[in-house]
């Protein structure tokens, strides 16, 4: 037990805790559990979890809340796992610092393949050399993309666009975060622009840019990078 | 103003006929007025009528015995007919809303009905499949529980898209819902929603066709996605397996124009009108299905101040024709160096 990893399930509601709990343990994660924010700031300051799944509508006070406390010191990933499917409010969530989002209700593999991601992120190291996925290569030092083996051509703002991405795999970037890490604070609601470059880039490292298996499309939120293509499902 | 007409008609028609315009007056407004205005009339009326047509004029003594009574004959007439025309109009008002109850009644049970079926066959599915899992799980072969499991997960879907359009439905009901526009690819859009719907479309032939050109439109994203999901999932409904589906995306003026066609037998032409009412099903619809899914496409299109047309092909098929007008960027590509 002491050498697996551990995640913090904070939600009110004792079915899905049991359900998420006998998930998560039967994949060799260890568990703790919180139902209220409370309860859940006082288990993260004394057993800080490798990872959180927070649950935005709890009893005592929101889970917007609890995330703003919880950031204040805590850098481990937080996934928010929530009902409300209102745009804004994972937008929020997102801009306040989480990693990650998934809407109740979720399919078991999907919420595994992101506790999966949002661990190796950790994981990684935040100056990574290269990247090398199976189709697809970014060596970050001399500004090389290869597709298939392949050197692409991108143009300045493709490249800032595509190592945004690959250095926050797996983790759900929104508009507005992409906008202003890309094209600076001034950008910020030219959203158009984001649309353009996603397409181009899309064009050039995706196998079938109808069907991209890097980068995904969140409805609304923003945009997914993939590292392995078929890590996603 | 009839007073005035009775003025200048007085020396024709003498003041006994000018009783009669009045009286006339005041039932007229007893077929508008509440109850108490009325009444006021018909005094008013009265004192009118005395003061300035009962000889003698100008003043409110009563020269003559008959024109006393003639006056009291009036009011009380005035007033009779005041209360009367009052009280049939009550009637009038209970009858009508106890039609409108009735007919409420009646389209409530439907829906509470079609309702009721939905959302209870999936839920008598899933608590079946468990308990049978749970106290007869003895006496099942793998195969049979791995069935039941499979069950449990079609039910569920199916209980959650139920689900989903009742919230959408009341989300655009409640009148809290606001469409929040951004820039849309169109090509995002349409390829974003079939990935989701592959598992349903993969007996379907779809084709798209949009033109490189197509600029970006202010839309919103998640609705689009919602409407376009709805529309795929409501010609799996209707159509038979192998047929093509074809989704067009076009800019024609400031509008965008989505059109999605199939080659299944079309609508029954007198049901066409009605497919887009809420809880509205085709009479020969198979099961599942509440009747929401295409009013939620009409609601949310209309939210973008867009329209829906549905009508059937020539040969054989149907198509839906989606115009929405919307601010519009032609910036598809940027060169940045």
């Amino acid at each position: 037990m002491s050498n697996s990893l551990s995640i913090l399930i904070i939600d009110d509601e004792a079915q899905i805790r049991k359900l998420l709990a006998i998930t998560l343990q039967s994949n060799g994660y260890s568990i703790q559990e919180a139902a209220s924010g409370k309860e859940a700031l006082t288990c993260v300051a004394m057993h800080p979890p490798d990872l959180i799944l927070l649950d935005l509508g709890l009893p005592d006070q929101s889970g917007h809340d609890v995330l703003k406390h919880l950031r204040e010191w805590f850098t481990n990933p937080v996934i928010i796992v929530s009902v409300q499917n209102g745009e804004e409010d994972i937008v929020k969530a997102l801009d306040a610092g989480a990693n990650d989002y998934l809407i109740k209700p979720f399919r078991t593999g999907e919420l595994l393949a992101r506790i999966r991601s949002a661990l190796r992120k950790a994981a990684s190291v935040a100056n990574m050399p290269v990247a090398d996925y199976t189709d697809l290569f970014i060596d970050f030092a001399n500004r090389i993309v290869k597709k298939d083996n392949v050197t692409v051509k991108l143009t300045a703002t493709e490249y800032s666009l595509l190592s945004l991405f690959a250095q926050n795999e797996g983790k759900v970037l929104t508009h507005q975060y992409l906008l202003q890490h890309v094209w600076g604070p001034t950008h910020q609601n030219e959203s158009q622009y984001l649309r353009v470059f996603v397409a181009q880039l899309r064009k050039k490292i995706e196998t079938d840019p109808n069907r991209p298996a890097h980068i995904i499309t969140e409805s609304g939120v923003g945009y997914r990078f993939i590292g392995h293509g078929n890590d996603h499902s | 103003m009839v007073v005035m007409l009775g003025l200048l008609l007085h020396n024709l028609l003498g003041y006994r006929v000018v009783a009669f315009m009045l009286l006339v007056t005041v039932s007229i407004l007893a077929m508008f007025l509440d109850i108490v205005p009325v009444l006021l009339a018909a005094l008013l009326s009265a004192v009118f009528w005395n003061f300035l047509f009962i000889p003698p004029r100008f003043t409110l003594t009563v020269g003559t015995t008959e024109d006393r009574i003639l006056l009291l004959m009036y009011f009380i007439i005035a007033s009779v007919n005041a209360v009367l025309t009052y009280k049939i109009r009550q009637v009038e008002k209970e009858v009508k809303a106890r039609d409108e109850k009735a007919k409420s009644v009646k389209f409530y049970n439907t829906l509470l009905n079609s309702l009721s079926h939905e959302l209870r066959t999936p839920i008598t599915t899933i608590i079946g499949c468990a308990d049978n899992l749970q106290s007869n799980s003895g006496r099942l072969s793998e195969k049979d529980k791995s069935e039941l499991v499979a069950e449990i997960s079609v039910a569920s879907i199916r209980l959650n898209q139920q689900v989903e359009n009742l919230l959408n439905m009341s989300r655009l009901e409640s009148g809290f819902f606001t469409v929040k526009k951004d820039w849309c690819d169109i090509n995002d859009l349409i390829y974003k929603t079939l990935h989701r719907l592959e598992p349903n479309l993969q007996n379907y032939h779809v084709k798209v066709y949009i033109s490189e050109q197509l600029p970006l439109f202010q839309l919103d994203f998640g609705l689009m996605e919602q409407v376009l999901f709805n529309l795929l999932i409501n010609i799996t409904q209707h159509t038979p397996e192998d047929t093509q589906i074809t989704i067009r995306a076009d800019a024609v003026e400031q509008s965008l124009v989505l059109s999605i066609a199939d080659n299944g037998k079309g609508f029954p032409e007198n049901e066409i009108s009605k497919v887009f009412d809420k809880f509205y099903r085709l009479r020969d619809a198979r099961t599942g299905g509440t009747g929401l899914g295409l009013s939620i496409v009409k609601g949310f299109i209309e939210a973008h101040n867009g329209t829906i047309e549905l009508k059937n092909l020539p040969v054989c098929g149907s198509l839906f024709t989606i115009t929405i007008p919307t601010a519009i960027s032609h910036i598809n590509k940027v060169k940045d160096e």
